[in-house]
């Protein structure tokens, strides 16, 4: 099949981060400095990007603002004519660096919050994080951007989610994103001390409900599902290769974050080859483009234009081949493996993101 | 309804894509394709005019535009979170 031009690309700029979240979902093995593109092959990304469609950038990590160059690559993209989307824990966001990257081109900010109070924000967070966030939501207002607060739930924080709506309205979120915890990279390894309780599920419902309403018209409030105890898979990426593409600081380019896993893949870099041919050609893109790849029971499934099959990383890690159909789903043969990870656990200690 | 004048919410613009060769309105959440009448609509979306206002000052510069088209367009814009419904105060 043809594949058409990607919207939106997720650049990872560096894997460094001063945080330590138990729930981040950067891979294992992070990218070492050493290792990271440099301003030029940036530049040149995010040049083949727009050429090749791209008009959405998201510049993330780690922690995008520990990349010295980020005003300029900010810069850069806005020249090339897209939308730049800063996504950062906040920490080093100053009034000044704030409002020269709006002048330079940043259009919103999705800003990361632990926690409600922040002496778990802290703990979880893994660094004294919290009222850095704090003075970064009031000079991200100051620059006069939309803010996003993203709040990962779990275990630990989920019976937080009326107090952590109310922080959200009072850091002057335009929008919340209160997603629960995706078991990608280092979370996967957490996933027991993570995994939110069916009760705390149940609880967190009318609260998110009752504040969608009372919030109408101010703060957009989003509540990502949990992943595994939905009997639905989500329709990851709306596709494999079909909208975004990602890039990791050392320039592996993947169709979603979470790609480098399936190990039975090969992911190409853009210092070696063209993006819009990695886009369009590689083994990487076209290996789950359109229904030819499906298995049952998605090849038969009357949901498969619509879900895709699930996440195909998801797959790959609990059932060994990403070609399965996600067992998240309640259809898979595998379904099992995820049954069995959402069993009430005993709470079991965080092991702090490396 | 007639008393209802959309805007462009906050981080959300138009622009237009040179590799595509369209009119894109791009806001934090995504990019959405437009046709030439469906971004002069967005382009009169200034919090002032209203649905009816919109609608007439399109007609003369575009046969096609009718007015529960242009009705359609800016309720899907506002679902998708693109446009803010900003009440004037009028009795609709
Ligand atoms: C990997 S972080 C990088 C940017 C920055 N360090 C931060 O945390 O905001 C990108 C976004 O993914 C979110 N995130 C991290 N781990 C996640 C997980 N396991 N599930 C869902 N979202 C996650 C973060 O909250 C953040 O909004
Ligand atoms: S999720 Fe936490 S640890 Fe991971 S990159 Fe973001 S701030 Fe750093
Ligand atoms: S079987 Fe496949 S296509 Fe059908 S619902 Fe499950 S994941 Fe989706």
């Amino acid at each position: 099949m043809t594949a058409s031009p990607p919207f939106g690309m997720l650049a990872e700029l560096t894997h460094r981060c001063p945080l330590h979240c138990p729930y981040c979902s950067n891979p294992l093995e992070l990218v070492r400095r050493d290792r990271e593109l440099t301003t030029d092959q940036w530049r040149s990304v995010l040049t083949q990007a727009r050429a090749l469609g791209v008009l959405q950038v998201h510049l993330s990590g780690g922690e995008p603002l520990a990349r010295r160059d980020l005003p300029e690559l900010v810069g850069h993209a806005h020249g090339l004519g897209c939308y730049v989307n800063l996504v950062t824990s906040g920490l080093g966001l100053t009034h000044e660096r704030m409002a020269d990257l709006a002048r330079r081109g940043v259009e919103h900010v999705q800003l990361s919050v632990q926690a409600a109070d922040e002496e778990r924000a802290d703990i979880i967070a893994g660094a004294r994080a919290a009222k850095h966030k704090k003075a970064a939501a009031a000079a991200i207002r100051e620059a006069g951007l939309p803010l996003t607060v993203n709040v990962v739930l779990h275990r630990r924080n989920h019976d937080q989610v009326g107090a952590i709506i109310d922080l959200a309205e009072e850091l002057g979120a335009d929008r919340l994103e209160l997603a629960n915890t995706q078991f990608y990279g280092w979370a996967l390894r957490n996933r027991a001390a993570l995994m939110p309780t069916r009760a705390q599920l149940d609880a967190a419902e009318p609260v998110v409900r009752a504040a969608r309403r009372r919030l109408a018209g101010r703060v957009e409030v989003v509540y990502v599902l949990a992943d595994y105890q939905d009997r639905l898979p989500k329709p990851c990426m709306h596709g494999w290769g079909a909208r975004q593409l990602t890039v990791a600081p050392d320039g592996t380019v993947l169709p979603c974050p979470s790609a480098h896993v399936i190990t039975s893949l090969e992911f190409d870099n853009v210092t070696e080859r063209p993006l819009a041919e990695i886009w369009y050609e590689s083994s990487s893109f076209n290996a789950y483009r359109g229904e030819e790849w499906m298995r049952e029971p998605c090849r038969s499934c009357d949901r498969r234009g619509v879900d895709f099959g699930g996440c195909r990383c998801q797959a790959f890690l609990l059932t060994g081949a990403a070609e399965n159909t996600d067992p998240v789903c309640a259809l898979s043969p595998h379904h099992g493996v995820v049954e069995q990870a959402v069993a009430p656990a005993v709470d079991v200690p965080f092991v702090m993101r490396g | 309804m007639s008393a209802w004048a959309p805007r462009l919410r906050r981080g959300a613009r138009l622009g237009f894509d040179t590799v595509r060769r369209t009119p894109v309105v791009l806001f934090p959440e995504g990019v959405l394709v437009l046709n030439a009448t469906a971004a002069a609509v967005v382009g009169a979306c200034d919090g002032v005019a209203t649905v009816p206002d919109i609608v007439g000052g399109l007609a003369g510069r575009y046969a096609d535009v009718r007015g529960d088209d242009v009705l359609t367009l800016l309720r899907g814009l506002v679902a998708r979170g693109v446009l803010r419904p900003e009440e004037t105060g009028g009795t609709g």
